[in-house]
């Protein structure tokens, strides 16, 4: 059987795979999404919340691009919490736990009512390549489905393993089969490849839990929601529980600590220091008394609950055992029992920074097979990887973001300059830029952007445009005039009297300086929305800080503006340290700024590599 | 990147000359005048032929292999006889074969720094060290040579990095089990890196004495023996002596080696008011530098009643001169009680350059001092807890990176040029 051509052809269903595929079809690409199973796209296959701190900045970003993930979280939210919400505005993530049901409902919606996108249920079995580039996919079936570029996000399931104790099976997600011949393929292609691991909690029957006993942990009371279209919560908020381990759990871990996988010698792969399973806890934390877990129901009308915090791969009698040490889990009903899992990812310096393999032309790579894990991580790559695919599909000119620009461009620099070294999760301290690439200006960051690609919705236009509008007006008022301290004073506004001219937005940036007290000085900044007034005093927070940054941004983008033509030859540069000709050749950097960010590099050796491309300018010209 | 050589040693007649070939075709360029190569590390006797096979001279030949070089480079270092004819001709053989092209100043000492075998402050080090002239700057432009500064910079570094760190912890892992109160530790390491960074700049001014040398100014009433002192100071008449008050004009200097240190020794006009425009100037140059030198030795005729005599500048020491005609105090004519003299001035200065740090540079000192006021807004934002706590990872950062600038990790360029305008060829 042959079907259609398509643009673009996305291969899985996940977080990763969902989001290139809109983007792809929102970028006026024909666009397949190819899943095993159809009733599987958007599940959330670990705990289930999404955003966090930097998490909840990427679903800010992929929802100003015009993204899923953020809407689909909104309707499916049942505990938002706005994170640091007493730290500076810049380090707020954003967070909700979902109903898992009506997250998957709401991406398949999304997918389904998407123009342009066709979901196809099948396994990919092999890439079919032309010349070296690559034409389609080949199904296990063997229909071939041709395409102009294709994006890979097998997420778990690419030669995935399951470990519980010392027993293995082959899978991708529990229930699920891995991909082994798509693995066996990647492996023909001889791409750099490694092992990584990552694990869950066992499950528990909700109606089982002492809720009594627990401490419970409430919703907000002002929800701070992901999409900029949204302006409340579609469904009931729910509250979670918080217990802890004990010495009488710590005790049972230890004494079977032979018997996890991990500690069994079962695992080769490497699993995140961020995000320690149980065991490991009790073994590198042996001074601490107890750990926190966090008790999440998994839906409105589902009795399964994620207990955060516990994840292992630990025989089941010993996940019995251990969970009903706990109190409040005395008598919990283990529904699934937790796991470790194992699987491929390819080396992600080998990818440009449009996730494109280099040595595949039109092969594109999201989500955990470029080794990082979460499920925001992964969107945010989908995003660009679809978006890059669909726009080189078109011969049109691909989308890069800067460091300077969004969370989504510190991840993506990070992944195709450093490469990971355990699973690859996003953090605000990885941002330099932090104070200006704030979940709550990541429309004004992006959605020009998005909207000059056609990605995004005449709503979401509309809605950016009064936005914009209305800080512009707010932004006039307190730029319009100059005050002086007295009248400053006069207004309620303590400030040392020495007779410098002020702004209003000078004033605000003054440490306990309030929007109140600039309606009294300004009183007709107060028919601005209560939104804008908000985001102004955080602009005038970090104005001053910004300004600076700007200086370094400025040298950045100087930079990032060299571009490193890719035949240039590292091996023969005299002065380079060999281990530094070998990151170079193995990076491959696009541009002078991505080569300063490689680990090692100095300005001594950026110079020798800059004389370099000038003398190859010269001798060509 | 092209093939540099240059005379390595100072240009004239000597025992022997070095002339240094670095890049990438040094090893051809060698094999080509010395027929074959010793290996790497080794030395051989070897004699030089120009491409015609005429003899050059008789030299011994080292080889490096790049990394371990000087220059990070493939190099060959020629030992030659110190004829300025004999290294003329090797010049010219070198350059005959164009594979290579005479070094810039201080271009072997950059190649070094770009390939990473020197830091910025080691390779100032390095220029100190050529030019020192006493024990303490030799042993001061060691320290700085062998990597002192980048030792200092990583120590504080280590600190800030831990710094950031608990305030990163505070904030990116919000939501888990991480400590909240992180301030002692984050406000101990904030101060422990400042007192460092105060330590280092209170030193400065000593350290670049050392290096610059001191000025030692000799005031006093006319006639009072200033310039017999220095004459004497210096072992030979470099100032004119007369019995008539006032002969000296102009400021004098005699620039000597006391225990290490280098020291230049003033003499200066008699102080006193004078009707003669030109005594008047001498006097107004005598008091001008005498304020700006690092001590002041006032000398009182003991002849003449003069105990009381106020020079209108502080002194720091005071001595009766004229001890072979009085008996009391030095004589720089019988030389009485000069050494304690010089003594005197040594103690006062061995105390004040026994603070000394690694500082001895003006670059040093403005990075330090900036990184200083980055940690102190550091400081007080975080002791006034005005600012978040994002802010103030934002601030040490910016220190992190004044400290990085100390050892030339970032923002070099704008002071290469200048550091290597100072070297001369080949060093």
């Amino acid at each position: 059987m042959k079907h259609d051509a398509f643009d673009v052809v996305v291969i899985g269903g996940g977080h990763a795979g969902a989001e290139a595929a809109h983007a792809a079809a929102r970028a006026g690409a024909i666009t397949a999404l190819v899943t095993m199973r159809k009733d599987t796209i958007g599940v959330m296959s670990c705990n289930p919340a999404i955003g966090g701190l930097g998490k909840g900045h990427l679903v800010r970003e992929i929802d100003a691009m015009g993204g899923i993930m953020g809407l689909a979280a909104d309707m499916s939210g049942i505990q938002f919490r706005l994170l640091n919400r007493r730290k500076g505005p810049a380090v707020r993530g954003p967070r909700t736990q979902s109903d898992r049901k009506l997250y998957k409902t709401a991406i398949q919606f999304f997918l389904a009512a998407q123009e342009g996108l066709t979901v196809i249920e099948g396994e990919v079995a092999d890439l079919v390549l032309v010349d070296g580039r690559i034409a389609g996919v080949e199904l296990s079936d063997g229909a071939i489905i041709p395409a102009g570029s294709v994006v890979l996000t097998t997420g778990t399931f690419l030669n995935g393993v399951i470990h519980i104790g010392d027993q293995k099976t082959a899978g991708g997600r529990m229930g699920d089969r891995p991909s082994v011949r798509l693995a066996d393929r990647l492996r023909v292609l001889e791409l750099p490849m490694g092992r990584l691991k990552t694990g869950t909690p066992p499950r528990l029957r909700a109606s089982s839990i002492a809720w009594e006993k627990l401490e419970m942990q409430q919703a907000d009371d002002e929800p701070a929601l992901f999409s900029f279209l949204s302006d409340r919560p579609h469904v009931r908020q729910i509250a979670c529980g918080i217990t802890y381990t004990n010495q009488q759990t710590h005790d049972i871990i230890n004494a079977n600590l032979s018997r996890s996988a991990m500690y069994g010698g079962h695992i080769e792969g490497i699993g995140p220091r961020y995000c320690p399973s149980i065991e490991d806890k009790v073994v590198r934390f042996a001074d601490k008394a107890s750990h926190q877990i966090f008790l999440e129901p998994e839906g409105l009308d589902d009795d399964t609950v994620y207990p955060n915090g516990i994840s292992t791969s630990l025989p089941q009698d010993v996940q019995r055992a251990y969970v009903h040490s706990i109190v409040g889990l005395e008598k919990a009903e283990v529904l699934q029992p937790g796991y470790a899992i194992e699987y491929d990812f390819v080396d992600p310096q080998n990818l440009d920074p449009t996730l494109q393999l280099r040595a595949l032309p039109g092969l594109f790579l999201a989500g955990q097979i470029n080794g990082t894990t979460g499920y925001e991580e992964a969107a945010a790559q989908g995003l660009m990887a679809g978006l890059n695919a669909a726009l080189r599909a078109r011969n049109c000119q691909s989308l890069i973001l800067s460091r300077a620009q969004a969370y989504i461009g510190v991840m993506i620099d990070d992944l195709v300059t450093r490469g990971v070294a355990e699973p690859y999760r996003m953090f605000t301290s990885r941002a330099e830029y932090r104070l200006s690439l704030r979940a709550d200006n990541a429309d004004q960051r992006l959605t020009e952007i998005a909207d000059a690609l056609g990605l995004i919705t005449q709503e979401r236009q509309q809605r950016f445009a009064v936005k914009m509008e209305d800080l512009a007006l707010g932004r006039g008022f307190l730029e319009a005039s100059l005050y002086t301290p007295r009248e400053a004073a006069e207004a309620g506004i303590a400030i040392n009297q020495d007779g410098q001219r002020r702004s209003g937005m000078d004033l605000l940036a003054i440490p306990g300086v309030d929007l109140a007290q600039m309606d009294v000085l300004i009183p007709a900044f107060s028919r601005c929305t209560p939104a804008t007034r908000e985001q102004l005093a955080i602009e005038a927070l970090y104005k001053t800080y910004v300004a600076r940054q700007q200086r370094d941004v400025s040298a950045m983008m100087r930079d990032e503006a060299q571009p490193i033509p890719s035949s240039i030859d590292y091996s023969d540069i005299g002065g380079l340290s060999n281990e530094l000709k070998y990151k170079l050749q193995r990076v491959r950097p696009v541009t002078l700024a991505q080569a300063a960010r490689i680990d090692g590099m100095t300005p001594a050796a950026l110079a020798l590599v800059l004389s370099r491309i000038r003398q190859d300018e010269r001798r060509s010209a | 990147m092209h093939t540099i050589f240059a005379l390595a040693t100072a240009r004239g007649k000597s025992g022997v000359a070095v002339i240094r070939i670095s890049g990438p075709a040094a090893h051809e360029i060698g094999s080509g005048l010395s027929g074959s190569l010793p290996q790497a590390g080794q030395t051989s006797l070897r004699v030089l032929r120009d491409a015609t096979g005429g003899v050059l001279d008789q030299a011994l030949v080292l080889r490096f292999d790049a990394p371990r070089s000087f220059t990070g480079e493939d190099v060959v270092e020629l030992q030659l006889h110190g004829s300025i004819a004999v290294i003329r001709a090797v010049e010219a053989a070198i350059a005959g074969t164009g594979l290579a092209r005479m070094a810039e100043a201080g271009e072997f000492t950059r190649r070094a720094l770009l390939n990473g075998n020197l830091d910025l402050a080691q390779v100032e080090g390095l220029s100190d060290l050529i030019a020192a002239e006493t024990e303490a700057q030799r042993r001061q432009a060691q320290e700085l040579f062998s990597g002192a500064m980048r030792g200092f910079a990583d120590m504080c570094r280590q600190d800030l990095v831990r710094a950031t760190a608990l305030i990163e912890a505070t904030i990116d892992f919000a939501d888990e089990d991480v400590p909240v109160d992180v301030s002692p530790e984050v406000g101990s390491l904030i101060d422990s890196v400042i007192s460092r960074i105060a330590e280092q700049l209170g030193g400065h001014q000593a350290a670049e004495r050392i290096r610059s040398g001191f000025e030692v100014a000799i005031i006093g009433p006319p006639n009072a023996g200033k310039s017999t002192l220095i004459n004497k100071i210096a072992g030979r008449d470099i100032a004119i002596t007369s019995e008539f008050a006032g002969t000296t004009r102009d400021v004098l200097e005699v620039r000597i080696d006391l225990n290490g240190l280098p020291v230049t020794f003033l003499d200066t006009a008699g102080l006193r008011e004078s009707d003669d425009v030109i005594e008047r100037i001498g006097v107004a140059r005598a008091r001008s530098r005498a304020n700006g030198a690092d001590l002041r030795i006032l000398l009182i005729d003991g002849l003449q009643a003069q105990g009381d005599f106020d020079p209108g500048i502080p002194v720091d020491l005071r001595y009766m001169t004229k001890s072979d005609m009085t008996g009391m105090g030095i004589s720089a004519v019988s030389g009485e009680g000069i050494d304690q003299l010089l003594a005197d001035v040594s103690g006062i200065l061995m105390h004040r350059v026994s603070g000394a740090t690694l500082a001895s540079h003006e670059r040093h000192r403005q990075a330090l001092d900036r990184a200083l006021a980055l940690m102190m807004v550091a400081r007080s934002s975080f002791i006034g807890d005005s600012v978040g706590a994002e802010i103030l990872a934002l601030h040490l950062r910016d220190a992190v990176g004044a400290l990085d600038s100390l050892i030339g990790r970032v923002d070099v360029e704008a002071v290469l040029g200048e550091i290597f305008a100072q070297f001369c060829i080949g060093k």
